[in-house]
Protein backbone atom coordinates (compact mmCIF):
# COMPACT_ATOMS: atom_id res chain seq x y z
CA UNK A 1 0.00 0.00 0.00
CA UNK A 2 1.51 3.31 -1.01
CA UNK A 3 1.50 6.45 1.07
CA UNK A 4 -1.27 8.12 -0.94
CA UNK A 5 -3.72 5.30 -0.40
CA UNK A 6 -2.88 5.17 3.30
CA UNK A 7 -3.46 8.87 3.51
CA UNK A 8 -6.86 8.55 1.88
CA UNK A 9 -7.90 5.68 4.09
CA UNK A 10 -6.88 7.69 7.12
CA UNK A 11 -8.97 10.67 5.96
CA UNK A 12 -11.86 8.32 5.40
CA UNK A 13 -11.62 7.07 8.98
CA UNK A 14 -11.42 10.57 10.39
CA UNK A 15 -14.53 11.54 8.42
CA UNK A 16 -16.40 8.50 9.67
CA UNK A 17 -15.53 9.16 13.30
CA UNK A 18 -16.47 12.80 12.87
CA UNK A 19 -19.84 11.90 11.46
CA UNK A 20 -20.49 9.39 14.23
CA UNK A 21 -19.54 11.96 16.85
CA UNK A 22 -21.93 14.58 15.53
CA UNK A 23 -24.73 12.08 15.03
CA UNK A 24 -24.23 11.06 18.67
CA UNK A 25 -24.28 14.67 19.78
CA UNK A 26 -27.64 15.32 18.15
CA UNK A 27 -29.12 12.34 19.98
CA UNK A 28 -28.00 13.74 23.35
CA UNK A 29 -30.77 16.35 23.79
CA UNK A 30 -33.50 13.86 22.97
CA UNK A 31 -32.12 11.27 25.38
CA UNK A 32 -31.59 13.92 28.05
CA UNK A 33 -35.20 15.11 27.75
CA UNK A 34 -36.54 11.59 27.84
CA UNK A 35 -34.39 10.71 30.83
CA UNK A 36 -35.29 13.80 32.79
CA UNK A 37 -39.03 13.46 32.21
CA UNK A 38 -38.93 9.74 32.90
CA UNK A 39 -36.98 10.11 36.16
CA UNK A 40 -39.16 12.86 37.52
CA UNK A 41 -42.47 11.58 36.23
CA UNK A 42 -42.60 7.82 36.51
CA UNK A 43 -43.53 7.64 40.20
CA UNK A 44 -46.53 9.93 39.63
CA UNK A 45 -48.09 7.53 37.18
CA UNK A 46 -50.75 5.46 38.89
CA UNK A 47 -54.25 4.29 38.14
CA UNK A 48 -55.85 7.33 39.77
CA UNK A 49 -53.60 9.64 37.77
CA UNK A 50 -55.49 8.58 34.65
CA UNK A 51 -58.97 8.28 36.16
CA UNK A 52 -59.32 11.31 38.45
CA UNK A 53 -59.54 15.00 37.62
CA UNK A 54 -57.16 17.69 38.78
CA UNK A 55 -57.33 18.30 42.55
CA UNK A 56 -58.20 21.71 43.90
CA UNK A 57 -55.31 23.77 45.22
CA UNK A 58 -56.70 23.37 48.73
CA UNK A 59 -56.76 19.59 48.59
CA UNK A 60 -53.28 19.54 47.16
CA UNK A 61 -52.06 21.86 49.88
CA UNK A 62 -53.53 19.63 52.56
CA UNK A 63 -51.90 16.56 51.07
CA UNK A 64 -48.54 18.29 50.88
CA UNK A 65 -48.84 19.45 54.47
CA UNK A 66 -49.63 15.89 55.56
CA UNK A 67 -46.63 14.65 53.58
CA UNK A 68 -48.82 12.53 51.27
CA UNK A 69 -48.68 12.43 47.46
CA UNK A 70 -51.09 14.85 45.77
CA UNK A 71 -54.44 13.17 45.08
CA UNK A 72 -56.16 13.27 41.71
CA UNK A 73 -54.77 13.21 38.18
CA UNK A 74 -55.20 14.45 34.66
CA UNK A 75 -58.34 12.60 33.52
CA UNK A 76 -60.07 15.89 32.69
CA UNK A 77 -57.17 16.82 30.41
CA UNK A 78 -56.99 13.42 28.71
CA UNK A 79 -60.71 13.41 28.02
CA UNK A 80 -60.65 17.00 26.77
CA UNK A 81 -57.71 16.27 24.49
CA UNK A 82 -59.41 13.18 23.09
CA UNK A 83 -62.72 14.97 22.49
CA UNK A 84 -61.14 17.92 20.73
CA UNK A 85 -58.74 15.71 18.74
CA UNK A 86 -61.63 13.47 17.74
CA UNK A 87 -63.73 16.34 16.44
CA UNK A 88 -60.74 17.86 14.64
CA UNK A 89 -59.90 14.52 13.00
CA UNK A 90 -63.47 13.91 11.85
CA UNK A 91 -63.40 17.16 9.91
CA UNK A 92 -59.73 17.51 8.94
CA UNK A 93 -59.19 14.01 7.54
CA UNK A 94 -61.91 13.94 4.87
CA UNK A 95 -61.50 17.60 3.96
CA UNK A 96 -57.72 17.30 3.85
CA UNK A 97 -57.80 14.16 1.72
CA UNK A 98 -60.28 15.66 -0.75
CA UNK A 99 -58.25 18.82 -1.01
CA UNK A 100 -54.99 16.88 -1.43
CA UNK A 101 -56.58 14.73 -4.14
CA UNK A 102 -57.75 17.85 -5.96
CA UNK A 103 -54.28 19.39 -5.78
CA UNK A 104 -52.60 16.21 -7.01
CA UNK A 105 -54.95 15.87 -9.97
CA UNK A 106 -54.99 19.50 -11.06
CA UNK A 107 -51.44 20.62 -10.37
CA UNK A 108 -51.35 22.57 -13.64
CA UNK A 109 -54.37 24.72 -12.84
CA UNK A 110 -53.84 28.22 -11.54
CA UNK A 111 -56.41 27.83 -8.75
CA UNK A 112 -54.78 24.63 -7.51
CA UNK A 113 -51.38 26.29 -7.49
CA UNK A 114 -52.75 29.14 -5.40
CA UNK A 115 -54.39 26.72 -2.96
CA UNK A 116 -51.17 24.74 -2.75
CA UNK A 117 -49.25 27.90 -1.92
CA UNK A 118 -51.79 28.88 0.74
CA UNK A 119 -51.43 25.43 2.28
CA UNK A 120 -47.72 26.07 2.68
CA UNK A 121 -48.44 29.41 4.32
CA UNK A 122 -50.96 27.85 6.68
CA UNK A 123 -48.44 25.20 7.64
CA UNK A 124 -45.99 27.92 8.59
CA UNK A 125 -48.46 30.04 10.54
CA UNK A 126 -47.51 30.26 14.23
CA UNK A 127 -49.99 28.35 16.36
CA UNK A 128 -50.60 31.30 18.64
CA UNK A 129 -51.96 33.24 15.66
CA UNK A 130 -54.26 30.38 14.76
CA UNK A 131 -55.45 30.51 18.37
CA UNK A 132 -56.26 34.20 18.32
CA UNK A 133 -57.99 33.93 14.93
CA UNK A 134 -60.14 31.07 16.18
CA UNK A 135 -60.95 33.17 19.21
CA UNK A 136 -62.30 35.92 16.95
CA UNK A 137 -64.09 33.52 14.61
CA UNK A 138 -65.54 31.02 17.05
CA UNK A 139 -65.26 32.01 20.70
CA UNK A 140 -66.62 35.54 20.23
CA UNK A 141 -69.69 34.59 18.15
CA UNK A 142 -70.45 31.62 20.45
CA UNK A 143 -70.07 33.90 23.47
CA UNK A 144 -67.79 31.53 25.34
CA UNK A 145 -64.83 29.19 25.34
CA UNK A 146 -65.63 25.66 24.28
CA UNK A 147 -64.33 22.32 23.10
CA UNK A 148 -65.74 23.22 19.68
CA UNK A 149 -63.51 26.26 19.44
CA UNK A 150 -60.51 24.23 20.56
CA UNK A 151 -61.17 21.59 17.94
CA UNK A 152 -61.51 24.23 15.21
CA UNK A 153 -58.03 25.52 16.06
CA UNK A 154 -56.57 22.00 16.05
CA UNK A 155 -58.38 21.21 12.80
CA UNK A 156 -56.89 24.26 11.06
CA UNK A 157 -53.45 23.17 12.19
CA UNK A 158 -53.91 19.59 11.01
CA UNK A 159 -55.28 20.44 7.57
CA UNK A 160 -52.09 21.50 5.78
CA UNK A 161 -50.22 18.40 6.97
CA UNK A 162 -52.95 16.06 5.76
CA UNK A 163 -53.35 17.93 2.47
CA UNK A 164 -49.61 17.81 1.78
CA UNK A 165 -49.14 14.15 2.63
CA UNK A 166 -52.15 13.18 0.49
CA UNK A 167 -50.95 15.27 -2.43
CA UNK A 168 -47.36 14.03 -2.25
CA UNK A 169 -48.34 10.38 -1.92
CA UNK A 170 -50.78 10.55 -4.83
CA UNK A 171 -48.21 12.28 -7.01
CA UNK A 172 -45.61 9.56 -6.61
CA UNK A 173 -48.02 6.78 -7.61
CA UNK A 174 -47.20 5.58 -11.14
CA UNK A 175 -49.38 7.18 -13.82
CA UNK A 176 -50.00 3.67 -15.16
CA UNK A 177 -52.20 2.93 -12.17
CA UNK A 178 -54.61 5.73 -12.96
CA UNK A 179 -54.50 4.95 -16.68
CA UNK A 180 -55.26 1.30 -16.02
CA UNK A 181 -58.33 2.34 -14.04
CA UNK A 182 -59.52 4.80 -16.65
CA UNK A 183 -58.88 2.27 -19.43
CA UNK A 184 -61.63 0.15 -17.90
CA UNK A 185 -64.11 2.92 -18.60
CA UNK A 186 -64.36 4.40 -15.12
CA UNK A 187 -64.70 8.10 -14.48
CA UNK A 188 -61.83 9.78 -12.72
CA UNK A 189 -63.64 10.24 -9.40
CA UNK A 190 -64.18 6.48 -9.11
CA UNK A 191 -60.59 5.75 -10.08
CA UNK A 192 -59.45 8.17 -7.40
CA UNK A 193 -61.70 6.58 -4.79
CA UNK A 194 -61.15 2.92 -5.61
CA UNK A 195 -57.65 2.79 -7.05
CA UNK A 196 -55.51 5.82 -6.27
CA UNK A 197 -56.55 6.61 -2.70
CA UNK A 198 -56.36 2.98 -1.54
CA UNK A 199 -52.90 2.69 -3.11
CA UNK A 200 -51.87 5.88 -1.30
CA UNK A 201 -53.36 4.79 2.01
CA UNK A 202 -50.03 4.18 3.74
CA UNK A 203 -48.70 7.63 3.04
CA UNK A 204 -51.95 9.35 3.92
CA UNK A 205 -52.29 7.43 7.18
CA UNK A 206 -48.75 8.35 8.13
CA UNK A 207 -49.57 11.97 7.40
CA UNK A 208 -52.63 11.84 9.63
CA UNK A 209 -50.63 10.33 12.50
CA UNK A 210 -47.99 13.02 12.13
CA UNK A 211 -50.66 15.71 12.08
CA UNK A 212 -52.14 14.30 15.30
CA UNK A 213 -48.77 14.14 16.99
CA UNK A 214 -48.10 17.70 15.95
CA UNK A 215 -51.27 19.22 17.40
CA UNK A 216 -51.65 17.05 20.47
CA UNK A 217 -49.02 19.05 22.36
CA UNK A 218 -50.25 22.47 21.22
CA UNK A 219 -50.91 24.75 24.17
CA UNK A 220 -51.14 28.28 22.81
CA UNK A 221 -54.16 27.87 20.51
CA UNK A 222 -56.09 26.08 23.25
CA UNK A 223 -55.52 28.91 25.72
CA UNK A 224 -57.59 31.17 23.47
CA UNK A 225 -60.26 28.61 22.70
CA UNK A 226 -60.74 25.76 25.16
CA UNK A 227 -59.51 27.72 28.19
CA UNK A 228 -59.36 24.76 30.57
CA UNK A 229 -61.53 23.26 33.28
CA UNK A 230 -60.76 21.28 36.40
CA UNK A 231 -63.76 18.97 36.06
CA UNK A 232 -64.20 15.96 33.83
CA UNK A 233 -66.49 17.25 31.08
CA UNK A 234 -68.16 15.57 28.15
CA UNK A 235 -70.07 18.52 26.71
CA UNK A 236 -68.60 20.27 23.69
CA UNK A 237 -70.04 23.74 24.16
CA UNK A 238 -68.31 24.50 27.48
CA UNK A 239 -64.71 25.23 28.40
CA UNK A 240 -62.70 22.05 28.53
CA UNK A 241 -59.25 20.97 29.60
CA UNK A 242 -56.39 19.38 27.66
CA UNK A 243 -53.16 17.72 28.74
CA UNK A 244 -50.82 20.50 27.52
CA UNK A 245 -53.08 23.11 29.15
CA UNK A 246 -52.82 21.22 32.42
CA UNK A 247 -49.05 21.21 32.27
CA UNK A 248 -49.14 25.00 31.95
CA UNK A 249 -51.63 25.27 34.85
CA UNK A 250 -49.56 23.00 37.08
CA UNK A 251 -46.55 25.11 36.37
CA UNK A 252 -48.38 28.22 37.49
CA UNK A 253 -49.76 26.76 40.72
CA UNK A 254 -47.06 26.07 43.35
CA UNK A 255 -49.30 23.50 45.03
CA UNK A 256 -49.72 21.40 41.91
CA UNK A 257 -46.17 21.41 40.61
CA UNK A 258 -45.68 17.77 41.49
CA UNK A 259 -48.11 16.81 38.75
CA UNK A 260 -46.16 18.46 35.93
CA UNK A 261 -43.88 15.55 35.28
CA UNK A 262 -46.48 12.85 35.17
CA UNK A 263 -48.50 14.85 32.65
CA UNK A 264 -45.39 15.62 30.60
CA UNK A 265 -44.36 12.00 30.57
CA UNK A 266 -47.80 10.95 29.39
CA UNK A 267 -47.78 13.51 26.57
CA UNK A 268 -44.24 12.70 25.51
CA UNK A 269 -44.86 8.96 25.40
CA UNK A 270 -48.06 9.49 23.43
CA UNK A 271 -46.32 11.59 20.78
CA UNK A 272 -43.30 9.28 20.57
CA UNK A 273 -45.59 6.27 20.15
CA UNK A 274 -47.46 7.99 17.32
CA UNK A 275 -44.19 8.87 15.62
CA UNK A 276 -42.76 5.40 15.89
CA UNK A 277 -46.04 3.92 14.72
CA UNK A 278 -46.17 6.19 11.68
CA UNK A 279 -42.57 5.35 10.74
CA UNK A 280 -43.28 1.66 11.10
CA UNK A 281 -46.45 1.85 9.02
CA UNK A 282 -44.76 3.92 6.32
CA UNK A 283 -42.06 1.27 6.03
CA UNK A 284 -44.60 -1.52 5.92
CA UNK A 285 -46.63 0.08 3.15
CA UNK A 286 -43.63 0.97 1.07
CA UNK A 287 -42.62 -2.65 0.66
CA UNK B 1 -68.64 -9.67 -47.23
CA UNK B 2 -67.07 -6.63 -48.88
CA UNK B 3 -69.72 -4.22 -47.67
CA UNK B 4 -69.37 -5.05 -43.96
CA UNK B 5 -68.19 -2.03 -41.96
CA UNK B 6 -64.81 -2.69 -40.41
CA UNK B 7 -64.88 -2.78 -36.63
CA UNK B 8 -62.21 -0.14 -36.41
CA UNK B 9 -61.08 2.31 -39.02
CA UNK B 10 -58.43 5.00 -38.94
CA UNK B 11 -59.05 7.88 -41.33
CA UNK B 12 -56.21 10.37 -41.60
CA UNK B 13 -55.57 10.00 -37.88
CA UNK B 14 -52.95 12.41 -36.56
CA UNK B 15 -51.57 12.85 -33.06
CA UNK B 16 -49.26 15.63 -31.92
CA UNK B 17 -47.64 16.13 -28.54
CA UNK B 18 -46.30 19.55 -29.42
CA UNK B 19 -47.38 22.23 -31.89
CA UNK B 20 -44.37 21.74 -34.16
CA UNK B 21 -44.25 17.97 -34.59
CA UNK B 22 -46.64 15.12 -35.24
CA UNK B 23 -46.01 11.75 -33.63
CA UNK B 24 -48.60 10.04 -35.83
CA UNK B 25 -49.16 11.36 -39.34
CA UNK B 26 -52.29 10.77 -41.42
CA UNK B 27 -52.71 7.09 -40.69
CA UNK B 28 -55.54 5.40 -42.59
CA UNK B 29 -56.35 1.72 -42.16
CA UNK B 30 -59.38 -0.51 -41.68
CA UNK B 31 -59.17 -3.27 -39.10
CA UNK B 32 -61.22 -6.41 -39.69
CA UNK B 33 -63.39 -7.95 -37.04
CA UNK B 34 -61.94 -10.88 -35.06
CA UNK B 35 -58.41 -10.57 -36.34
CA UNK B 36 -55.12 -9.94 -34.68
CA UNK B 37 -53.32 -6.98 -36.19
CA UNK B 38 -49.68 -6.43 -35.30
CA UNK B 39 -48.20 -2.94 -35.26
CA UNK B 40 -44.46 -2.91 -35.86
CA UNK B 41 -41.80 -0.31 -36.40
CA UNK B 42 -38.65 1.09 -34.87
CA UNK B 43 -38.69 2.66 -31.44
CA UNK B 44 -40.28 6.09 -31.33
CA UNK B 45 -42.22 5.69 -34.58
CA UNK B 46 -45.57 6.32 -32.92
CA UNK B 47 -46.99 2.84 -32.26
CA UNK B 48 -47.99 3.47 -28.67
CA UNK B 49 -49.26 6.88 -29.60
CA UNK B 50 -51.54 5.45 -32.27
CA UNK B 51 -52.80 2.72 -29.93
CA UNK B 52 -53.54 5.12 -27.12
CA UNK B 53 -55.55 7.29 -29.49
CA UNK B 54 -58.05 4.45 -29.88
CA UNK B 55 -59.18 4.42 -26.25
CA UNK B 56 -58.87 8.20 -25.93
CA UNK B 57 -56.00 8.02 -23.41
CA UNK B 58 -54.70 11.21 -24.97
CA UNK B 59 -57.71 13.07 -23.62
CA UNK B 60 -56.11 12.94 -20.18
CA UNK B 61 -53.39 15.30 -21.28
CA UNK B 62 -54.71 18.62 -22.57
CA UNK B 63 -51.62 19.40 -24.64
CA UNK B 64 -52.00 16.38 -26.89
CA UNK B 65 -54.05 16.86 -30.06
CA UNK B 66 -55.71 14.10 -32.01
CA UNK B 67 -56.95 14.84 -35.54
CA UNK B 68 -58.74 12.99 -38.32
CA UNK B 69 -61.23 10.25 -37.52
CA UNK B 70 -61.20 6.91 -35.74
CA UNK B 71 -64.35 4.94 -36.45
CA UNK B 72 -65.60 2.21 -34.14
CA UNK B 73 -68.36 0.31 -35.94
CA UNK B 74 -68.73 3.32 -38.19
CA UNK B 75 -69.05 5.97 -35.47
CA UNK B 76 -66.27 8.46 -34.79
CA UNK B 77 -64.94 7.87 -31.30
CA UNK B 78 -63.19 11.21 -31.19
CA UNK B 79 -66.57 12.83 -30.65
CA UNK B 80 -67.77 10.25 -28.12
CA UNK B 81 -67.53 10.25 -24.34
CA UNK B 82 -64.24 8.65 -23.23
CA UNK B 83 -65.95 6.47 -20.64
CA UNK B 84 -68.26 4.98 -23.30
CA UNK B 85 -65.38 4.32 -25.68
CA UNK B 86 -63.14 2.80 -23.03
CA UNK B 87 -65.81 0.37 -21.96
CA UNK B 88 -65.85 -1.06 -25.47
CA UNK B 89 -62.11 -0.80 -26.11
CA UNK B 90 -59.98 -2.57 -23.51
CA UNK B 91 -56.29 -2.00 -23.04
CA UNK B 92 -53.39 -4.05 -21.71
CA UNK B 93 -50.24 -2.15 -20.89
CA UNK B 94 -46.59 -3.01 -21.40
CA UNK B 95 -45.89 -3.41 -17.69
CA UNK B 96 -48.41 -5.60 -15.91
CA UNK B 97 -50.39 -3.26 -13.66
CA UNK B 98 -52.82 -5.17 -11.44
CA UNK B 99 -54.40 -2.89 -8.86
CA UNK B 100 -52.06 -3.32 -5.88
CA UNK B 101 -54.69 -2.99 -3.16
CA UNK B 102 -57.12 -5.49 -4.67
CA UNK B 103 -57.19 -9.26 -4.44
CA UNK B 104 -56.95 -11.39 -7.57
CA UNK B 105 -60.71 -11.88 -7.40
CA UNK B 106 -61.39 -8.15 -7.11
CA UNK B 107 -58.90 -7.34 -9.83
CA UNK B 108 -60.85 -9.40 -12.33
CA UNK B 109 -64.05 -7.64 -11.27
CA UNK B 110 -62.48 -4.20 -10.98
CA UNK B 111 -64.05 -3.01 -14.23
CA UNK B 112 -67.50 -3.57 -12.75
CA UNK B 113 -66.63 -2.02 -9.41
CA UNK B 114 -65.07 1.00 -11.09
CA UNK B 115 -68.14 1.51 -13.25
CA UNK B 116 -70.55 1.11 -10.36
CA UNK B 117 -72.10 -2.05 -11.84
CA UNK B 118 -73.43 -4.35 -9.14
CA UNK B 119 -73.30 -8.11 -9.60
CA UNK B 120 -74.72 -10.89 -7.47
CA UNK B 121 -72.28 -13.20 -5.72
CA UNK B 122 -73.08 -15.96 -8.20
CA UNK B 123 -72.51 -13.68 -11.18
CA UNK B 124 -69.22 -12.53 -9.68
CA UNK B 125 -67.99 -16.07 -9.09
CA UNK B 126 -68.98 -17.09 -12.59
CA UNK B 127 -67.32 -14.07 -14.21
CA UNK B 128 -64.10 -14.55 -12.26
CA UNK B 129 -63.89 -18.24 -13.12
CA UNK B 130 -64.76 -17.71 -16.78
CA UNK B 131 -62.29 -14.86 -17.28
CA UNK B 132 -59.46 -16.56 -15.42
CA UNK B 133 -60.08 -19.76 -17.38
CA UNK B 134 -59.97 -17.92 -20.67
CA UNK B 135 -56.53 -16.55 -19.81
CA UNK B 136 -55.45 -19.98 -18.54
CA UNK B 137 -54.82 -18.70 -15.04
CA UNK B 138 -57.67 -20.38 -13.20
CA UNK B 139 -55.88 -23.59 -12.24
CA UNK B 140 -52.90 -21.66 -10.91
CA UNK B 141 -54.79 -19.20 -8.74
CA UNK B 142 -58.12 -20.79 -7.88
CA UNK B 143 -57.00 -21.45 -4.29
CA UNK B 144 -55.49 -18.01 -3.69
CA UNK B 145 -58.17 -15.76 -5.14
CA UNK B 146 -58.12 -13.60 -2.02
CA UNK B 147 -54.43 -12.90 -2.22
CA UNK B 148 -53.19 -9.64 -3.67
CA UNK B 149 -52.64 -9.64 -7.44
CA UNK B 150 -49.14 -8.30 -6.94
CA UNK B 151 -48.02 -11.62 -5.41
CA UNK B 152 -48.21 -13.28 -8.82
CA UNK B 153 -45.32 -13.62 -11.23
CA UNK B 154 -44.95 -11.10 -14.05
CA UNK B 155 -46.53 -13.38 -16.62
CA UNK B 156 -49.38 -14.28 -14.30
CA UNK B 157 -49.95 -10.61 -13.53
CA UNK B 158 -50.14 -9.83 -17.22
CA UNK B 159 -52.67 -12.60 -17.74
CA UNK B 160 -54.63 -11.22 -14.81
CA UNK B 161 -54.65 -7.83 -16.52
CA UNK B 162 -55.91 -9.44 -19.72
CA UNK B 163 -58.63 -11.17 -17.72
CA UNK B 164 -59.54 -7.85 -16.15
CA UNK B 165 -59.90 -6.27 -19.58
CA UNK B 166 -61.85 -9.24 -20.97
CA UNK B 167 -64.33 -9.19 -18.10
CA UNK B 168 -65.83 -6.02 -19.54
CA UNK B 169 -66.45 -7.86 -22.84
CA UNK B 170 -64.76 -5.27 -25.06
CA UNK B 171 -65.15 -5.24 -28.85
CA UNK B 172 -61.52 -4.31 -29.33
CA UNK B 173 -58.49 -5.12 -27.19
CA UNK B 174 -55.43 -2.89 -27.45
CA UNK B 175 -52.13 -4.38 -26.32
CA UNK B 176 -48.93 -2.39 -26.07
CA UNK B 177 -45.99 -4.80 -26.07
CA UNK B 178 -47.81 -7.04 -23.58
CA UNK B 179 -45.05 -9.64 -23.49
CA UNK B 180 -41.94 -7.47 -23.53
CA UNK B 181 -41.51 -7.83 -19.76
CA UNK B 182 -42.04 -11.60 -19.80
CA UNK B 183 -39.92 -14.68 -20.31
CA UNK B 184 -40.35 -16.94 -23.37
CA UNK B 185 -42.62 -19.42 -21.61
CA UNK B 186 -45.00 -16.79 -20.29
CA UNK B 187 -44.89 -15.17 -23.72
CA UNK B 188 -45.86 -18.44 -25.37
CA UNK B 189 -48.79 -18.80 -22.97
CA UNK B 190 -50.05 -15.37 -23.85
CA UNK B 191 -49.64 -15.89 -27.58
CA UNK B 192 -51.69 -19.08 -27.43
CA UNK B 193 -54.23 -17.21 -25.42
CA UNK B 194 -54.52 -14.42 -27.98
CA UNK B 195 -55.03 -16.87 -30.82
CA UNK B 196 -57.88 -18.35 -28.80
CA UNK B 197 -59.31 -14.96 -27.89
CA UNK B 198 -59.59 -13.58 -31.40
CA UNK B 199 -62.84 -15.52 -31.74
CA UNK B 200 -64.40 -13.09 -29.31
CA UNK B 201 -62.48 -9.87 -29.66
CA UNK B 202 -60.52 -7.91 -32.24
CA UNK B 203 -56.94 -7.44 -31.13
CA UNK B 204 -54.52 -4.68 -31.99
CA UNK B 205 -51.06 -5.50 -30.68
CA UNK B 206 -47.84 -3.50 -30.71
CA UNK B 207 -44.81 -5.75 -30.81
CA UNK B 208 -41.08 -5.49 -31.32
CA UNK B 209 -40.86 -9.20 -31.73
CA UNK B 210 -41.14 -10.11 -35.40
CA UNK B 211 -41.44 -13.79 -34.61
CA UNK B 212 -44.42 -12.99 -32.45
CA UNK B 213 -46.06 -10.94 -35.19
CA UNK B 214 -45.52 -13.80 -37.62
CA UNK B 215 -46.91 -16.39 -35.20
CA UNK B 216 -50.10 -14.68 -34.15
CA UNK B 217 -51.18 -11.90 -36.47
CA UNK B 218 -53.08 -12.15 -39.72
CA UNK B 219 -52.55 -8.49 -40.61
CA UNK B 220 -49.58 -6.27 -39.93
CA UNK B 221 -48.86 -2.58 -39.95
CA UNK B 222 -45.41 -1.17 -40.37
CA UNK B 223 -44.90 2.37 -39.11
CA UNK B 224 -41.95 4.63 -39.64
CA UNK B 225 -41.50 8.17 -38.27
CA UNK B 226 -45.19 8.47 -37.53
CA UNK B 227 -46.38 7.29 -40.92
CA UNK B 228 -48.11 4.06 -41.75
CA UNK B 229 -45.74 2.75 -44.40
CA UNK B 230 -47.34 -0.56 -45.11
CA UNK B 231 -50.45 -2.42 -44.06
CA UNK B 232 -51.52 -5.82 -45.27
CA UNK B 233 -51.47 -9.58 -44.73
CA UNK B 234 -48.70 -10.60 -42.38
CA UNK B 235 -47.69 -13.40 -44.77
CA UNK B 236 -47.17 -11.02 -47.65
CA UNK B 237 -45.41 -8.44 -45.56
CA UNK B 238 -42.83 -10.88 -44.32
CA UNK B 239 -42.25 -12.63 -47.62
CA UNK B 240 -42.67 -9.81 -50.08
CA UNK B 241 -42.92 -6.32 -48.59
CA UNK B 242 -43.78 -3.57 -51.05
CA UNK B 243 -41.87 -0.79 -49.32
CA UNK B 244 -38.11 -0.66 -49.13
CA UNK B 245 -38.24 0.62 -45.49
CA UNK B 246 -40.32 -2.35 -44.42
CA UNK B 247 -37.89 -4.72 -46.02
CA UNK B 248 -34.96 -3.01 -44.31
CA UNK B 249 -36.65 -3.21 -40.91
CA UNK B 250 -37.75 -6.81 -41.27
CA UNK B 251 -34.32 -7.93 -42.35
CA UNK B 252 -32.72 -6.14 -39.43
CA UNK B 253 -31.04 -3.40 -41.44
CA UNK B 254 -32.94 -0.72 -39.58
CA UNK B 255 -34.41 -0.20 -36.16
N1 LIG C 1 -45.69 12.34 -23.57
C1 LIG C 1 -45.00 12.71 -24.66
N2 LIG C 1 -44.70 14.00 -24.86
C2 LIG C 1 -44.01 14.40 -25.95
N3 LIG C 1 -43.61 13.57 -26.91
C3 LIG C 1 -43.88 12.27 -26.79
C4 LIG C 1 -44.60 11.76 -25.65
N4 LIG C 1 -44.74 10.44 -25.78
C5 LIG C 1 -44.14 10.13 -26.94
N5 LIG C 1 -43.63 11.22 -27.56
C6 LIG C 1 -42.94 11.24 -28.85
O1 LIG C 1 -43.79 10.70 -29.82
C7 LIG C 1 -43.09 9.83 -30.69
C8 LIG C 1 -43.76 8.48 -30.72
O2 LIG C 1 -43.67 7.88 -29.43
P1 LIG C 1 -44.32 6.47 -29.13
O3 LIG C 1 -44.24 6.27 -27.67
O4 LIG C 1 -45.64 6.39 -29.75
O5 LIG C 1 -43.31 5.50 -29.86
P2 LIG C 1 -43.35 3.91 -29.96
O6 LIG C 1 -43.44 3.58 -31.38
O7 LIG C 1 -44.37 3.37 -29.06
O8 LIG C 1 -41.90 3.57 -29.44
P3 LIG C 1 -41.44 2.32 -28.52
O9 LIG C 1 -41.31 1.19 -29.46
O10 LIG C 1 -40.11 2.75 -28.02
O11 LIG C 1 -42.45 2.14 -27.46
C9 LIG C 1 -41.65 9.78 -30.18
O12 LIG C 1 -40.88 10.58 -31.03
C10 LIG C 1 -41.70 10.37 -28.82
O13 LIG C 1 -40.56 11.15 -28.59
MG1 LIG D 1 -44.36 2.27 -27.17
Amino acid sequence: MNVKTKNRLFKDKVMLWGICLFAGLTAVPLLAILGEVLLRGYDQLSWSFFTEPTPTAYKAMKAIAAGEPIPGGIANGIIGTLIMLGMAIVVAVPVGILCGAYLAENSKRRFAQVVSYLTDLLQGTPSVIIGIITYIWVVVPMKGYSAIAGSVALCIMMLPLIIRSTEETLKILPASLKEAGLALGANSARVMLKVQLPAAFGGIFTGVLLAISRVIGETAPLMFTALGCSLIRWSIDKPISAVPLLIWEFFNDPNLQDLIWGASLFLLLFVLTLNVLSKYLAKKWNQ
Amino acid sequence: MESVTPILEFKNTCVSYTKQTMAVKYVSAAIERNTITAIMGPSGCGKSTLLRAVNLMHNLYPNIRVGGEILLNGADILSMEPIDVRRRVGMVFQRPAPFPTMSIYDNVLSGFALNGIRLSKAEKDATVEHCLRSVALWDEVKDVLNKKGTFLSGGQQQRLCIARALAMKPDVLLMDEPTSALDPIATKHIEELLLELQKEVTILIVTHNMGQAKRISSKSMFMYLGELVEYGDTETMFTNPTDERTRAYLTGKMG
